[in-house]
């Protein structure tokens, strides 16, 4: 099992943990609803090394990315992040990624733990068959990831940086720390404002030692505080964000899923862009009247909670399935992502979830759940 | 903190505390802990019959949903309506407040299964 740079950091914080995707990562340090918490009303740090770091440079760079990617590359700022999804040839979604444009023939992109191998054979395969002037580099195990989410987080890093509060949401900077490069985004997958940050491996005590110098973590009104990968489940589920194995597989085509904004059917349109890999079936899917279900929220008022598989219901007919659960610690009721008949997704239709015991009476709601003030 | 030696723990990580023709059954620390935090409890009504092994109820936390089972037959006489109302207590007291549920025991064979408090507590340190 692959360890994580932090493992050290996590064992002192009394961290519980699992396998995850063939790495050792920290579950949650104590309660999850209280890590959830402290990330929504002041700071949390988690480790995301799991997450794959691969970098694709060359000559061709761009335009081997522009294939692989159902959003456009073309348009991109040097220091922009963008979230965007990988899919198969049928339009089934391989993986929804984060590409960062260096600029226009270096790039990273951050890839799902879970998905790492495929995608790198799949970023090989593809470059190979339209012989594209490209390296891909899997920078994954010499480099460490860490989000520091929360309300508080600007403030605190502002004391180190100042430049880094300036940056727009899904920006980046690379900062020298020493002789280290340390690349910051303003992104996560939380709901809350924040950073993540990507570092050497080697750089990683001396990183946290100087970042955490102030943050007493071990007293109760610490402003930040570590966070497990039970936390960002709940957090990423409230604020609506899908989640691979979830929401995202490779048999859900990619318009089912509700992220238009990540889709551009025309991208083969400008002189700049190209055809990405399952753009045509995509667009099949589109021009037959879209897909046959999609995703939605759901919430409930009751105690019990839909879980990933559970079937939806329309009186005694199967009209969805459950993708997401949990009892919302911020809102205090449940609350899931579900694929239902695209006839019933409409805001405040009534449905039932089976829970194999029972039939637990949910609405379909907007997401996200729940939005920072 | 050890395991309380007065009753036996399951596979399934219940703890069956005999007294009489009588337990009290609920969950040890261990699996509570693996739950984390507990967000809601059902115990089947009073009254309700069953067979060694069967589910007579449901926990569920912010992660996952699981059943919970008796390792004896029998029948639940009174439902823990505290721990019900405040799921917390499993969290908080899962060997003392967190109770779940008192069974008159109908037939005890599948007690036998169990293991004391040393067994348990060298496989599942909490």
């Amino acid at each position: 099992m692959q360890e994580s740079p932090l493992k050290k950091f996590h064992q002192q914080h009394n961290a519980q943990f699992v396998e995850f995707a063939g790495w050792e990562m920290p579950i949650r340090y104590g309660s999850i609803v209280e890590e959830h918490r402290q990330v929504r009303e002041s700071g949390g740090l988690f480790d995301v090394s799991h997450m794959g770091r691969v970098k694709v440079s060359g000559r061709h760079a761009r335009r081997f990315l522009e294939v692989l990617c159902t959003r456009k590359i073309y348009d991109m700022q040097d220091g922009q992040c963008r979230y965007t999804l990988v899919c198969n040839e049928q339009g089934g979604v391989k993986d929804d990624v984060i590409v960062m444009r260096h600029d226009d023939d270096e790039y990273t992109v951050v890839v799902n733990a879970s998905n790492r191998e495929k995608l790198l054979a799949h970023f090989e395969q593809v470059r190979t068959a339209n012989d594209f002037a490209a390296k891909i580099d899997d920078q994954t195990a010499k480099t460490a990831m860490v989000a520091l989410q929360g309300p508080k987080v600007m403030e605190m890093i502002g004391k180190f940086s100042q430049e880094i509060p300036t940056l727009k949401r899904y920006r980046f900077t690379v900062k020298n720390l020493l002789i280290l490069k340390v690349v910051v985004s303003r992104t996560g997958y939380t709901g809350e404002d924040g950073v993540e940050v990507i570092l050497p491996t080697s750089a990683v005590d001396m990183a946290l030692k100087l970042l955490l110098k102030d943050v007493k973590m071990d007293q109760p009104d610490a402003a930040i505080k570590p966070a497990g990968l039970g936390a960002r489940d709940t957090l990423r589920l409230e604020a609506g964000m899908p989640l691979y194995g979830h929401e995202l597989g490779e048999e859900i085509d990619a318009l089912s899923t509700g992220l238009d904004f990540a889709i551009s059917l025309d991208k083969d349109q400008d002189e700049r862009g190209a055809a990405f890999v399952g753009q045509e079936a995509l667009k099949k899917i589109r021009d037959n009247g879209g897909p046959a279900r999609k995703l939605v929220g759901l919430t409930l008022d009751d105690k019990r909670t839909p879980r990933q598989g559970m079937v939806v219901r329309q009186g005694d007919r199967e009209i969805g399935i459950v993708t997401s659960g949990c009892m919302s610690p911020t809102l205090g009721h449940p609350i899931a992502m579900a694929y239902v008949d695209r006839d019933l997704t409409e805001i405040g239709t009534e449905l039932g979830v089976d829970t194999g015991r029972a039939t637990l009476a949910a609405k379909v709601a907007p997401m996200p759940f729940y939005k920072r003030g | 903190m050890s395991y309380p030696n007065d009753r036996v723990y399951s596979q399934s990580h219940e703890w069956h505390k005999v007294e009489g023709d009588e337990l009290l059954l609920g969950l040890s620390k261990f699996a509570v802990d693996q739950l984390t935090d507990v967000t809601y409890v059902e115990v089947k009504p009073v009254g309700t019959a069953f067979k060694a092994g069967e589910s007579i109820g449901e926990v569920e936390s912010v992660k996952t949903t699981s059943d919970v089972y008796c390792a004896a037959a029998g029948e639940i006489v009174e439902v823990n309506s505290k721990v019900v109302d405040d799921p917390s207590l499993l969290n908080s007291d899962p060997h003392g407040e967190g109770w779940l549920a008192k069974i008159k025991i109908t037939d005890k064979a599948g007690l036998d299964k169990c293991v004391d408090a040393e067994t348990y507590g060298r496989d599942h340190a909490n």
